[in-house]
């Protein structure tokens, strides 16, 4: 029978020539993650469970969501983490970054099964692997067994076709196919990106998209290795791919080249409306980073589009690159310096503000422009604050204007 | 029990705000589900009340803090006509029970209701009427069955 490349990942990991959707199957597992934020209610579990970690060299931590401490309950937090993390001799434990970015740069290989206690865990899906987030217990079971059960998911297939227009990112594509397929329209399927689009992307392109394939509920978002994957995982892993005859639920096709900037409004992901609707609109931030788009690439076209204005003297421009190797190489290229003097506030690598918990939180009636992938209801602070998710570019340019601003005129 | 009523799309940001969940300690968090969003219902709700929503519920974040404020809150099941699935594996993980029923539009906020799992029906007393519910597949149950994942791996194991 021909296989997706998601099935045949779960095939070969769980020992099956084959798997259709619908099936259980019980995987071997080959990153575990946990952070933070999440790290605290797995080491519960962990330790009610009562066994020993199986796998501590696949076991890979860290301290991202609210790092360094903005107050004591976070503080106490990190203690447990810590505490834990010490006595169970864990030695991948990173604070130089998002636990997905450090993922893809040091860790995940294609036709690896990553699992995370963060729902963002299937933006490694990019690199050719299975990756999907958990709750803290499935977490804390996954330590203690080095497995964990999946139902073969459905599978969805995007095609891509087309070149991008000038001013139009894996950001504005993204978001264009969360307005047409909807929060939920993918709610349990595995979703392969693909098409002429995808296949001449880069590899932080790739880790944008599949950020937010949990943002149409699916349960992964995949792309097909190929050289890119190759040079940029060190020529490690194993090389799945979908067979040419393989069946998919549901199929959509998107021309890149037939849509602008997009930006998605107050309080979902799927209201997206193109930047021209939404040019305008006040704002009291804009912050550019996060798993989504805090990488290199991001924050170059920040500094590309500040270096001859300056950030409104009523706006605060937030940016903090997804890790500190992101961080030196933009600094080394002299982007930090620009957006520095051009008035933007530089973070060290974190999530930032995307959670509401440090480094920008909003006011009651304040207004955000982000990069980051959710713009729910309170998300950044004040229940009474509105998020617009954007492009780094649209983010960029409405920090010099104060308003919502169309990218393309600053390029 | 009573229903508290809800819409589609509820995330885990609307159950458990991020600025709220800084504790792992289940009172504490019993305290905080829907304090911003439905602040009647953190004051009001009363052990063995019923979440009733429509599609996609729990959808967002992984945080286990969303099902663990639920449960701690006293809500007996979430019944919805669908789950985001990390919060459908976190329910079955912590033993929150959650049921699929596809005419939720049958029960209205305030409406006393009772589940019947031995039949996979809702009796909703204040309508008097029976709405039917999906049972969990039987791997599912076998977890649910334990008490949740970490008393099915404390006794049992995946092999």
């Amino acid at each position: 029978m021909s296989q997706t490349i998601t099935e045949k990942i779960l095939a070969h990991v769980s020992n099956k020539k084959e798997v259709f959707p619908g099936d259980y199957v019980v995987s071997d597992i080959d990153w575990i993650m946990f952070h933070d934020s999440t790290g605290p209610l797995t080491i519960k579990g962990f330790e009610d469970i009562g066994k020993r970690i199986c796998n501590k060299e696949k076991i890979v931590t860290f301290f991202d969501h609210f790092y360094p401490a903005p107050n004591i309950e976070a503080a106490k937090l990190h203690q447990i983490s810590r505490r834990f993390i010490d006595l169970q001799g864990l030695n991948n434990h990173h604070t130089d970054g998002i636990c997905h970015q450090i993922l893809a740069e040091k860790y995940v290989k294609p036709g690896n099964v990553v699992v995370g206690a963060d729902s963002h865990t299937c933006t490694l899906g990019a690199l050719g692997s299975f990756a999907t987030g958990l709750g803290s217990t499935d977490i804390a079971g996954v330590m203690a067994t080095g497995k964990c059960w999946f139902k073969v998911p459905d599978n969805m297939k995007i095609h891509y076709t087309n070149k991008l227009k000038k001013g139009v990112y894996a950001k504005d594509v993204i978001l264009k196919t969360a307005g047409l397929i909807g929060s939920e329209g993918a709610d349990y399927f595995a979703i392969e990106f693909s098409g002429d689009y995808i296949k001449s992307s880069s590899i932080s392109e790739r880790l944008t998209m599949c950020n937010m394939a949990v943002e149409l509920g699916a349960k992964n978002g995949i792309i097909e290795p190929d050289e890119k994957t190759l040079e940029f995982t060190g020529n490690q892993g194993l090389f799945f791919k979908s067979d040419y005859n393989a069946s998919y639920e549901k199929e959509f096709s998107i021309d890149v080249s037939q849509f602008g900037p997009q930006i998605a409004c107050p309080n979902s992901v799927d209201n997206v409306k193109p930047v021209e609707e939404v040019a305008g609109t006040p704002i009291d931030q804009a912050f550019i980073g996060t798993c989504t788009n805090g990488r290199l690439d991001d924050i170059e076209i920040v500094a590309r589009i500040l270096k001859s204005y300056k950030v409104k003297q009523s706006t605060r421009l937030i940016v903090i690159p997804a890790s500190m190797n992101v961080y030196l190489r933009a600094f080394q290229k002299g982007y930090i310096q620009i957006i520095s003097s051009a008035g933007g506030i530089i973070s060290s690598p974190s999530c930032g503000p995307c959670i509401g918990r440090h480094n920008g939180v909003l006011a009651d009636g304040e207004v955000c422009i982000s990069t980051q992938n959710r713009n729910f209801n309170g998300r950044m602070g004040s229940p009474k604050s509105m998020i617009y998710l954007s492009s780094p570019a649209s983010a960029a340019a409405s920090a010099i204007t104060g308003e919502i601003t169309d990218p393309r005129d600053y390029l | 029990m009573k229903a508290w009523k809800f819409e589609d799309n509820i995330n885990t940001d609307l159950i458990t705000p991020g600025r709220y969940n800084m504790t792992t300690d289940e009172t504490q968090l019993g305290k905080i589900a829907f304090i911003e969003y439905r602040p009647e219902f953190s004051k009001n709700v009363k052990k063995g009340d019923y979440i009733i929503a429509g599609k996609n519920f729990g959808c967002g974040s992984s945080r286990e803090h969303a099902p663990v404020a639920l449960k701690a809150a006293g809500v007996s099941a979430v019944i919805a006509k669908s789950f985001a699935r990390i919060f459908f594996r976190n329910c079955i993980n912590v033993g929150l029970p959650i049921f699929i029923c596809n005419q939720t539009e049958l029960i209205d906020d305030g409406d006393i209701i009772q589940t019947n799992i031995n039949e996979n029906i809702i009796v909703n007393e204040t309508k008097k009427i029976s709405i039917p519910i999906l049972s969990p597949p039987e791997f599912i149950q076998k977890i649910m069955l334990s008490g949740g994942l970490i008393e099915f791996l404390r006794r049992d194991s995946y092999v």
